[in-house]
């Protein structure tokens, strides 16, 4: 996790994303997930790339909340991991990267 | 009123005590006069908990009945009296005191003492046994004054001792003559695991160790063994086995073993008919049961041939009230907690005489061992054994008593379940027939704790077993009563609710009322409405599912309730890449359609598969080529096959009496018309449909969600079929059924399955936990006795009336379309996707 960010890249217009999910953006060799929770208006980013079985997926799993917290289920097996920490949820070895995201000018920026 | 028979027991012990218990529930019971004598000072304790003693259980506590129990019962309770001299004769017992009590029948319950090896020096200060309350007290008092323990003897009762003086803080060390401990219950690998686990708790472990003297002066201070070496203690507590207590038996004249144990038939008399003797005491057949469980199945023997006995005062046998009880060689399972260690050592556990096959499963880092026994054919259970993880013990057990057919991956019983992989794949308690024992100390059936939960309602375990008495005894079953609880209560439709999530406090059933009352027709009005917080991966589909089952909305406007596949509309593979499926119905293809996939697959690169269900799967498509090859299969007349959804699927047909010379109905053209009838429409899981043109059966319509076989006369309409993890045949719901009819059912049936199903419940999960099965589901069905058959077949209809084809609508709605990229800010498609080269065909890289 990136506590201080050295860079905002400005990934895409928020219509650009869905409201309550996931998408991709990238960014050189990177792809990041981005979330938006419309109700709660949040929004994060994390790691595309599932630690599990190496798959380019989390953009496109289901987002929700486990006792609140939020949290990512990748497609394939269902892994969750927070969209907070990064941590597996079900209490498995490996974690994703999370990164800071701020909204200016209708804009999706995300600190890398 | 004839006299009562006198019955007098004695040794007021657990068996003892069970015995007076079992005695005055018989019918008749009341017809006795029972006396009972006990050489200890208080009634009959849980000996079997004894340790329990050392960590703050009171007396009390362990008490099987209070002393004013025997006397509301009235039973003659004499504690602290002695028994020292039997004349069958005159059927009399004398005890120490000089009291003389008259008997019509003489129970002997004097169970056993432990067995002290004559070894010199064992008269020593600071040697125990370990058998009695007294025993306890001397144990603990004397330990105060020492600082490490032996126990001799690592059986069962040695290292229940051994936790006692470990709980009393001495150094504790266990010494075993065998080259293992509990050599009757575990093999070496087995007691190697234990012994690590016992060892890592402190206890040191000395095997092979012969101990030739007890040295000290008065007090004992070291143990000498035969191979020479020595164990410096100040204190023993000896627990190297059981002795039968057959002195009085043996001075009354009565048969005994030669080393030991009063001889005993089937019917549990000695050598004098009217002479019984009960538990740990009694010989039967040159076995001596140490377990509480075969010396309460005594008690009953006994208590129900005195019964039938006293009936008529004849020895003869009264039809009436059933055979007499015989005494069957008894299983020797156990399980027990030894200091936090699960150990347990069911049916066979070595299987030395039996032709078998083992599954051993060894985990040395959590100190896990299980063995598996299994008939060479893979399909029964023999036996088994388990250490530092005992949790399947029930389950096994039952699996062997009742001889269950093992699951086809029997290693599963053992292994861990593995997060995720969804359906538990061992014999669950709902398998179990009603006679299956669930408490084996008490024998109490399934049936028995299901019925006696259902007639006094009873709220939890505590209540079985004050009404059953089940789990009373070693308490091992008590798991199991719990399970028995929540499947019974759940069968009355009580209590345990299955609620969808953490979001929903509904069932499904309850959820898809709830979103068809209020009208509310997306998921966030759903969760604000009925729900809390954000959802989650659960919840989400499950409501996207019943919104398109009520409402049939086009299911991408809610793309992000949607599982991945449903999102976008095929099937996610490895890599990321998707599959995608044009329906095919009944299996019919033109050449144009064959043409145009082939054409189309080579464009795209796509593998290429025949799938079980007479379709073609095109493996292979980045997301965003998905759009455009769905504009082109669209071209030639192909719709979504919803191999994605939870839906129907194919409706696979043989080729029927259009061209079969065997067929007796057009297959094909029905199997046309019933997928194109239900495709589209979304239900709790996937539907699989068939159509047999005749009883040959090609189609294999007996393993679908619905099938149908043709008849002479018309169509036969099976349901509830399923291949898959467990397979499972379809079963008739009715015969001879022209087409119109058929549908009827089938709309009816199908629309019953979706609204009362469970997420992700296939229809033969769903008709297995169907109260009344298949009469029920015919009443309903057929019958209509619920009343709902007409608005069953409205909302069916609602469903088929409202059908698109879900990839045209995202083909030709430019928001939908655009949500079909890999990456939000660019055009390019996922650069990590990997291909390999096989057999001509590409298929994507390892993970």
């Amino acid at each position: 996790m990136n506590n201080q960010p050295t860079t905002w890249f400005k990934a895409a217009p928020v219509s650009a994303f869905p409201e309550n999910g996931g998408a991709c953006v990238k960014y050189n060799d990177k792809q990041i997930a981005v979330f938006h929770f419309k109700q709660l208006d949040k929004w994060y980013a994390t790691d595309n790339e599932c630690p599990h079985k190496h798959q380019m997926a989390l953009s496109r799993g289901m987002i929700g909340d486990q006792q609140g917290h939020p949290k990512v289920a990748c497609p394939f097996h269902k892994k969750t991991f927070s969209l907070e920490t990064g941590l597996n949820l079900q209490g498995e070895d490996y974690c994703i990267n999370v990164y800071p995201v701020k909204i200016e000018d209708g804009f999706v920026f995300i600190g890398i | 009123m004839t006299q009562p028979l006198k019955v007098v027991v004695v040794g007021n012990g657990m068996v003892g005590y069970k015995f007076c218990e079992k005695l005055l529930t018989k019918v008749g019971g009341g017809l006795f006069s029972i006396t009972v004598i006990g050489e200890e000072p208080r009634p009959a304790y849980d000996r079997v908990h004894l340790s329990a003693y050392f960590s703050g259980t009171s007396v009390e506590e362990l008490t099987m009945a209070p002393a004013s129990w025997y006397a509301e019962h009235g039973i003659q309770l004499l504690t602290g009296e002695c028994v020292v001299k039997i004349d069958p004769a005159a059927h009399y017992v004398q005890t120490h005191t000089g009291l003389q009590i008259p008997y019509d029948k003489l129970v002997l319950a004097t169970g056993s003492g432990a067995f002290v090896p004559s070894v010199p020096g064992v008269e020593k200060e600071g040697v125990f046994v370990y058998r009695t309350i007294e025993d306890l007290d001397a144990i603990i008092g004397y330990s105060k004054g020492a600082t490490r323990a032996a126990v001799i003897g690592g059986g069962l009762l040695g290292l229940e001792a051994a936790k006692a003086t470990l709980d009393l803080g001495l150094e504790t060390h266990v010494v075993e003559f065998a080259p293992r401990l509990m050599p009757r219950q575990l093999d070496a690998a087995g007691a190697g695991m234990l012994k690590r686990k016992m060892e890592a708790l402190g206890i040191q472990i000395h095997l092979n160790k012969n101990t030739s003297h007890f040295d000290g002066g008065a007090a004992v201070a070291r143990l000498s063994f035969a191979d020479g070496t020595s164990l410096e203690v100040d204190m023993v507590v000896i627990s190297a086995g059981i002795r039968p207590r057959d002195e009085l038996a043996k001075q009354a004249g009565l048969a005994v073993g030669p080393r030991g144990g009063i001889m005993v038939n089937d019917e549990l008399q000695t050598s004098d008919t009217d002479i019984y003797a009960i538990g740990e005491c009694a010989l039967h057949k040159g076995m001596i049961y140490g377990l509480v469980a075969p010396g309460y199945e005594m008690a009953e023997v006994v208590a129900k041939n005195l019964t039938i006995l006293s009936s008529n005062g004849e020895t003869t046998i009264v039809p009436s009230l059933g055979e007499r009880g015989l005494f069957k060689a008894f299983d020797m399972s156990t399980k027990l907690k030894l200091i936090g260690v699960d150990v347990a050592s069911f049916g066979e556990p070595f299987c030395e005489q039996t032709p078998h096959d083992t599954i051993i499963v060894e985990d040395k880092l959590k100190g896990i061992y299980k063995r598996l026994n299994v008939t060479t054919d893979g399909k029964y259970l023999l036996g088994g054994i388990l250490v530092g993880e005992a949790e399947n013990y029930n389950m096994l057990l039952q699996t062997v008593k009742n001889r269950l057919v093992l699951p086809p991956n029997p290693e599963d019983l053992v292994l861990p379940a593995r997060k995720g992989d969804g359906a538990s794949a061992g014999a669950g308690i709902a398998d179990l027939p009603d006679e299956a024992s669930i408490c084996s100390c008490e024998n109490i059936t399934k049936g028995a704790i299901c019925q006696a939960i259902e007639e006094h309602n009873l709220p939890d375990v505590a209540a079985i077993k004050k009404c059953t008495k089940a789990g009373t005894g070693c308490g091992g079953c008590v798991p199991m009563l719990s399970d028995l609880l929540t499947e019974t209560l759940k069968k009355q439709g009580k209590v345990v609710k299955k609620v969808l999530c953490e979001h929903f406090d509904y069932s499904r059933q309850e959820m898809y009322h709830l979103i068809q009352t209020s009208g509310t027709r997306t998921y966030d009005e759903v969760v604000a409405k009925f729900g809390k917080g954000c959802g989650c991966e659960v919840c989400k589909p499950a409501v996207a599912s019943m919104l398109a089952s009520i409402y049939n909305d086009v299911i991408a406007k809610q793309a992000v309730i949607q599982d991945t596949n449903d999102r976008f509309m095929a099937n996610i593979q490895r890599g990321g890449t998707y599959s995608v499926v044009p329906r095919v119905p009944g299996g019919e293809i033109t050449p144009e359609q064959l043409i145009a996939l082939g054409t189309v697959a080579k464009k795209y690169d796509l593998y290429c598969k025949i799938t079980g269900g007479q379709r073609v799967d095109l493996f292979g498509a980045r997301v965003e080529q998905l759009p455009f090859i769905w504009e082109e299969l669209l071209e030639v007349g192909f719709e979504s096959g919803h191999a994605y959804g939870k839906s129907l699927r194919t409706v696979k047909s043989c080729v029927g009496s259009t061209w079969c010379r065997f067929g007796v109905q057009d297959a094909v053209g029905f199997a046309i018309r019933v997928e194109n009838r239900y495709k589209g429409i979304r239900s709790p899981h996937k539907l699989k449909s068939a159509v047999s043109g005749c009883t040959r059966e090609c189609a294999e319509a007996q393993s679908k969600d619905f099938g149908i076989i043709a008849t002479e006369k018309g169509w036969n309409l099976y349901v509830c079929g399923n291949g898959g993890i467990k397979p499972q045949h379809a079963l008739l719901l009715a015969s001879d059924l022209d087409d119109e009819t058929c549908l009827k059912y089938i709309d009816r049936f199908l629309m019953f399955y979706i609204k009362t199903a469970e997420p992700l419940q296939r229809t033969a999960t769903w008709f297995n936990k169907l109260e009344g099965g298949m009469e029920y589901l015919r009443d309903v069905i057929i019958n209509d006795s619920l009343g709902i058959a007409a608005e069953l077949e409205q909302e069916l209809q609602y469903l088929v009336d409202t059908y698109h084809d879900e990839w045209r609508v995202a083909v030709e709605t430019p928001e939908i379309r655009a949500r079909f990229s890999h990456f939000v800010n660019v055009e390019e498609p996922d650069p990590t996707l990997e291909f390999v080269e096989m057999r001509g065909q590409k298929r994507p890289a390892d993970w």
